[in-house]
C-alpha cells in the first residue's frame, strides 16, 4: 500500500511541478528548494530545508509560522544577512531570472536596499542611536542614487518622512531614535526601506513589538505605500490576523519547511495540511468565543535533530506510519494551491483507486463502447 | 471578616511613580489614576489597553508589590494594607508575562514551586511537600520526572505551566495573570489558555486576566475592562463589549484588531486612530483620549468623564457616546 501510494506521490508532484512551471508569468523572485544551515557547535541547525515560492510582482506574500519554523531565516537568506555560521547550502534565489546567490560584492550591494530591502521588528534596535533620523535616511540616499550631496538627499529625507505620515519631517531629521515612539520609529524605517523604491519588500514581524491601533496605523500605511509604488512585499509574521489582512498569498512554514501555499482563502478557508488546520482552530476568534479552543498538542519541534519524515507527525492527530519514515511530498490541490501531507496523498490514491472500481463495475455491466472507455481510464490511472 | 458579594473590590486607586525633572524637583508619573472595579468569586475580569496605560502597574499594585498611592482595596471584605498582605498572600498570587525571567534559573522546578509552601508554612513534614508538588504538576500537566530540572530545560509554554504551578501552590482564590500567554506561539498559547479555564472550573479562582490581545482576553473573560492612560474607560461584559462598545477608544481598539478571517477582513471598516498615545507624564486635560478622539468636543477638555452605568452594569466613561 505504502509503496503505491509513494509512486503515486511522485507522478502528482511532478505534474505540480509543470504547473507551477506555467504559472510563472515572470515573477519577481523565485526561491526554488532553498536550504539553509546554521554550524554551531551542537550540530548542524537545519534552519531552512527546501523552501520554494515565487513572488509576483506587486503582491504581498506571508510567511506565517511559529518562533524557529525558518521564517525568518529564509527572509534573510535573500537578503544575503545572515549570521556568521549560516550558510545557504542548496538552492536558488533568482531575483529576475538572476541567481542572487551568485552575486558578487558589487552586485549584492546593488541589489541590496535598492532592488530588495527590509524592515525589522524592533524599530529601536534596528536604529543607530547616535545618529539622527536624518542622517540614517540620508544614508541609504547617498549610497544608492545620484543624489550625493547632503543636501539633495535631505530634501528626498523630508520626502520621505512626509509619504509614510511622519508629522513635521524638517524637526524630525534632526531628531534621535529615542525622541520618537515606536511607532513612528516603524515609519523612520520603512521611509528607509523605501528610500530607493525597491522592486521588494521584506517586513519581518514589522508590527509585532508595537500596540494594535499602532500596527493598524502601520499596515494601511504599508498597504496604501505598496498600492502606490506597487513593489512586492514578503510579510513574515506569525500573527494569523495580519496575515489575512494584508496578504494575497500565503506560505504556511513548521520546521523549516513549507506545509502549504496558496491564496489567503484557500489558506483560511480550505486548508488541506493538518497544521495550518491545527492552528487555525487553537486560535480565538468571534465565532468559537465560548467555545473551548482545541490546541496542538505538544511543542515545537527541534531543528538539531529533525524527524526523517514529516516535521509536523509528532504533533499531527491523524499521523500515519508513513508520515514518520518520509517527507511528504508538495501536492496540489486545486488552483496553485500546494500543500506537503501524505493525508491528501492517501486521499488522493483513494478516490483513483475507487473510480477504477467504478470503471470495473462499468466493464462488466456492458457495452462494447463503455467498456473500451474504461479500460482507457484505468490505463490512464495505472500510468 | 465582613462578607461581600465581591472577592476583589477595588476603589479610586491610584499609583504615581516620582520622575525627578531637575536638580530638587520631582513630578509625578500617574501611571493608575482612580481606577475602580471589583471581581467575583470564580469571575475572569479581563484588563485590556494599550502599552504603558497602567494595567501591568494595576495588577502589581493590588498585591502590593507597589505601595499604593492612594484609593483602597478590599479582599474578601478586608481591607489590604501593608500588615496583612503577608497573610493575604496565601490567598491572592500573580503569574508573571515572561516564563524566561520570572523563574529562577538556579533553583529546580520542585524548588520553585514549593517556595511559597516553605514561605507561608504549609507543610506539615517533607514527605507532604513533596506530595503537594507532585500534585501541583500534574494539576498544570508536568511530568513528575520534571520535577528535579531546571527551568532552562524547559519550552516557553512548559515553563508558563511552572509559573501557573507557582501561583497555585499556595491555593489562592485570586490570581493576577499578568500577559500571561503573550510571549507563547499561538499554537502553544491555546493550551495554556485551556488550562487556564480547566483549573478556574476546577478550583474556582478568580483572575484579573491582563493582556493586549482582544481576542485572547475575549475568549477567557465573563467581563472586560478597558484601560487609557491610567484610568478605566470601559467596563463591560465581555460578549456586550464586542457587541456594543460604547467609549470611542474601545470602538476604534476593537476595529484595530486583526480578524484572522480574510473576508471579514477585507469587508471590515477601520477606525485607524491618529497619532500616538500622549505620555503619561503630559497628560492632556480632561478627557485623556480627546487628542486621538473622533468625537472631542469643548467639554472633553475641560472635565474628566465619569465612569457611567449605561444599563446591565456596562460603564462607560465618555460625553458624547
Amino acid at each position: 500500500m505504502e509503496e503505491s501510494v509513494k509512486i503515486e506521490a511522485e507522478g502528482i508532484s511532478e505534474e505540480a511541478e509543470e504547473k507551477v512551471r506555467e504559472n510563472e508569468e515572470n515573477p519577481v523572485l523565485s526561491v526554488r528548494n532553498l536550504h539553509t544551515s546554521f554550524f554551531t557547535d551542537s550540530g548542524e541547525v537545519k534552519a531552512v530545508n527546501g523552501v520554494s515560492f515565487n513572488l509576483k510582482k506587486g503582491k504581498i506574500l506571508g510567511i506565517v509560522g511559529e518562533s524557529g519554523s525558518g521564517k525568518s531565516v529564509t527572509a534573510y537568506s535573500i537578503m544575503q544577512i545572515l549570521a556568521d555560521t549560516g550558510r545557504v547550502v542548496e538552492g536558488e534565489i533568482l531575483y529576475n531570472g538572476k541567481n542572487v546567490l551568485k552575486f558578487n560584492k558589487k552586485e549584492m550591494h546593488a541589489f541590496r536596499g535598492d532592488k530588495c530591502s527590509i524592515i525589522f521588528q524592533d524599530p529601536m534596535t534596528s536604529l543607530n542611536p547616535t545618529f539622527t533620523i536624518g542622517s540614517q535616511i540620508n544614508e541609504a540616499i547617498m549610497l544608492h542614487t545620484d543624489r550625493k550631496t547632503r543636501k539633495a538627499a535631505t530634501a528626498r529625507s523630508i520626502e520621505l518622512l512626509e509619504m509614510v505620515g511622519v508629522n513635521e519631517p524638517e524637526k524630525r531629521i534632526s531628531q534621535y531614535p529615542h525622541e520618537l515612539s515606536g511607532g513612528m520609529r516603524q515609519r523612520v524605517m520603512i521611509a528607509m526601506a523605501l528610500a530607493c523604491e525597491p522592486d521588494i519588500l521584506i517586513a519581518d514581524e514589522p508590527t509585532t513589538a508595537l500596540d494594535v491601533t499602532i500596527q493598524a496605523q502601520i499596515l494601511e500605511l504599508m498597504k496604501s505605500l505598496q498600492e502606490k509604488m506597487g513593489m512586492a512585499i514578503i510579510l513574515v509574521t506569525h500573527d494569523l490576523g495580519v496575515i489575512a489582512y494584508m496578504c494575497d498569498e500565503i506560505i504556511v512554514m513548521y520546521g523549516g519547511r513549507v506545509c502549504e501555499r496558496g491564496t489567503a482563502d484557500d489558506i483560511f478557508y480550505r486548508p488541506c495540511h493538518e497544521y495550518t488546520k491545527g492552528l487555525l482552530r487553537s486560535i480565538p476568534n468571534i465565532e468559537n468565543m465560548k467555545e473551548r479552543l482545541v490546541p496542538i498538542a505538544g511543542s515545537p519541534i527541534n531543528l538539531l535533530n529533525l524527524p526523517k519524515g514529516c516535521a509536523f507527525c509528532a504533533r499531527c492527530d491523524n499521523a500515519m506510519k508513513i508520515c514518520l519514515e518520509e517527507v511528504p511530498p508538495e501536492m496540489e490541490m486545486p488552483d496553485g494551491h500546494f500543500a506537503s501531507c501524505w493525508l491528501n496523498v492517501k486521499k488522493a490514491a483513494e478516490q483513483e483507486q475507487a473510480e477504477k472500481q467504478a470503471g470495473a463495475a462499468a466493464v462488466k455491466a456492458g457495452a462494447d463502447t463503455t467498456a473500451a472507455k474504461a479500460d482507457e481510464k484505468t490505463g490512464e490511472a495505472e500510468v | 471578616m465582613a462578607d461581600s458579594k465581591y472577592l476583589v473590590d477595588v476603589k479610586d486607586l491610584k499609583e504615581y511613580f516620582p520622575i525627578k525633572t531637575g536638580f530638587f524637583g520631582y513630578e509625578p508619573l500617574k501611571a493608575v489614576d482612580g481606577v475602580s472595579f471589583n471581581i467575583k468569586p470564580g469571575e475572569t475580569l479581563g484588563l485590556v489597553g494599550e502599552s504603558g496605560c497602567g494595567k501591568t502597574t494595576v495588577g502589581r499594585t493590588l498585591l502590593r508589590l507597589y505601595k499604593p498611592t492612594g484609593g483602597e482595596f478590599r479582599f474578601n471584605g478586608e481591607l489590604v494594607t501593608d500588615e496583612n498582605i503577608t497573610d493575604l498572600r496565601k490567598q491572592m498570587q500573580m503569574v508573571f508575562q515572561d516564563p524566561y525571567s520570572s523563574l529562577d534559573p538556579r533553583m529546580t522546578v520542585e524548588d520553585i514551586i514549593g517556595e511559597p509552601l516553605d514561605v507561608h508554612k504549609l507543610c506539615t513534614s517533607r514527605a507532604d511537600r513533596r506530595e503537594r508538588i507532585l500534585h501541583l504538576m500534574e494539576l498544570v500537566g508536568l511530568n513528575a520526572e520534571h520535577a528535579t530540572r531546571y527551568a532552562h530545560e524547559f519550552s516557553g509554554g512548559q515553563r508558563q505551566r511552572i509559573g501557573i504551578a507557582r501561583a497555585l501552590a499556595v491555593n489562592p482564590k485570586f490570581i493576577v495573570c499578568d500577559e500571561p500567554v503573550s510571549a507563547l506561539d499561538v499554537s502553544i498559547q491555546a493550551q495554556v489558555i485551556n488550562m487556564f479555564e480547566d483549573l478556574q472550573q476546577k478550583l474556582g479562582v478568580a483572575y484579573l486576566f491582563i493582556a493586549h490581545d482582544l481576542l485572547v482576553v475575549h475568549h477567557i473573560s465573563n467581563r472586560i475592562a478597558v484601560m487609557y492612560l491610567g484610568r478605566i474607560v470601559e467596563i463591560a461584559d465581555a460578549n456586550e463589549l464586542n457587541e456594543k462598545p460604547l467609549h470611542p477608544y474601545t470602538l476604534s481598539l476593537l476595529s484595530a484588531v486583526p480578524i484572522p478571517d480574510p473576508k471579514k477582513a477585507r469587508a471590515s471598516q477601520r477606525i485607524i486612530l491618529k497619532g500616538d498615545v500622549p505620555s503619561p507624564l503630559h497628560m492632556p486635560s480632561g478627557c485623556a483620549f480627546r487628542t486621538r478622539c473622533p468625537y472631542a468636543t469643548e467639554h472633553c477638555a475641560q472635565e474628566i468623564p465619569q465612569l457611567t452605568d449605561r444599563g446591565n452594569g456596562h460603564m462607560s466613561a465618555c460625553f458624547e457616546k
